[in-house]
């Protein structure tokens, strides 16, 4: 006896994805055909598992995943250098790795796809914007600063500065003095 | 989001140099769109009249009409343009001159390199940086960069 089928590929797929997604306890809404909104309180974790339990049904996690990973990372780095006063004593690397629960080769190379830049590259624009904004504000010495963002010397923060910017700390400051009193004087 | 073209205006006066920009950016992997102007003058219309403003301004100093520095402190005084990031893009000059165009706003300063692989690892470097500057939401009044 042949059966002939008739299927509604939408309903199927919205069906799947909603026994998927409770499933994972993950809180969402279907937006249209093939859109899919995540409340933030997603974990990594749920998303990974998200992401293989819809693939056993051919369905792709095709954009999002690449971005927000990225975007953990990047928190997770400007975090940990604007928000605590002690870097973390584990190598970065293990640091976002266990965070992420990911291989860091795995986030390394999907950073540098991205972002056209490395992780690496990114810790340390983030170092030292983080030491620029400090000595805009006039409140700390070099030596405060170096020590602040858990470089070995004032020496190391000045060479890894000049290596980033072009410019010593100390020119920095003063362009940025020049500039608030050229600022002051159009100001008068 | 990383797909996003990356909108680049070259002001210069000399066509070899124009011509070495573009070809530099053609073999950069950054998706990139390069357009240029061959003097102040018409830099200055250009940005008044365009509604699609460029990422980055690369900016040579010595130009007839209207010189580059003449161009970066009208730029900087017109609020509508104060996001858009301006490489100075010269013939090499003194630190104080160099200190001076940061001074007066400018992001970037670039001596014009004689090898055309250097240009490229150069602009690479720029552009890159600029984009963190531009997708990661950091302050771009700080964001100085001599090279």
């Amino acid at each position: 006896m042949k059966l002939y089928l008739k299927y509604d590929t939408i309903n199927l797929c919205r069906t799947i994805l909603q026994e998927q997604l409770e499933r994972l306890g993950i809180n969402y809404t279907l937006e249209g055909i093939g859109e899919l909104e995540i409340k933030e309180a997603t974990t990594e974790e749920q998303l990974a598992m998200l992401t293989e339990a819809l693939r056993h049904y051919g369905i792709e996690i095709v954009e999002a995943q690449k971005s927000i990973i990225v975007q953990k990372i990047k928190d997770t780095i400007t975090e940990m250098v604007y928000h605590n006063d002690e870097l973390p004593a584990l190598k970065i690397s293990s640091y976002l790795a266990d965070k992420l629960n990911m291989r860091y080769t795995y986030l390394a190379s999907l950073f540098s796809a991205v972002t056209y830049t490395s992780i690496e590259n990114f810790i340390i624009l983030q170092k030292i914007e983080r030491a620029k904004q400090l000595i805009t504000t006039d409140e700390l010495t070099f030596t405060e600063i170096a020590w602040k963002l858990n470089y070995s010397s004032v020496a190391h923060f000045s060479t890894q500065f000049k290596n980033a910017t072009g410019l010593t700390p100390t020119a920095f400051q003063r362009i940025i003095q020049k500039r608030r009193d050229k600022n002051d004087e159009e100001n008068r | 989001m990383q797909n996003e073209t990356i909108k680049i205006l070259l002001a210069d006066d000399d066509s070899d140099d124009r011509l070495f920009f573009q070809e530099a950016f053609e073999e950069i992997k950054i998706k990139t769109i390069v357009q240029t102007v061959k003097d102040g003058v018409e830099l200055m219309s250009y940005l008044k009249s365009s509604d699609q403003l460029p990422h980055i301004l690369f900016l040579d100093l010595n130009m007839p009409r209207k010189s580059g520095m003449d161009c970066l402190k009208e730029i900087r005084r017109i609020d509508r343009l104060k996001d858009m990031a301006i490489a100075i893009y010269s013939t090499s000059s003194t630190e104080d001159d160099i200190e001076e165009t940061f001074v007066q706003g400018a992001n970037v300063y670039i001596k014009k390199p004689s090898d055309f692989l250097v240009l490229k690892k150069l602009l690479s470097q720029v552009i890159s940086i600029n984009w963190q500057y531009h997708s990661s939401g950091l302050n771009k009044s700080n964001f100085m960069l001599s090279l």
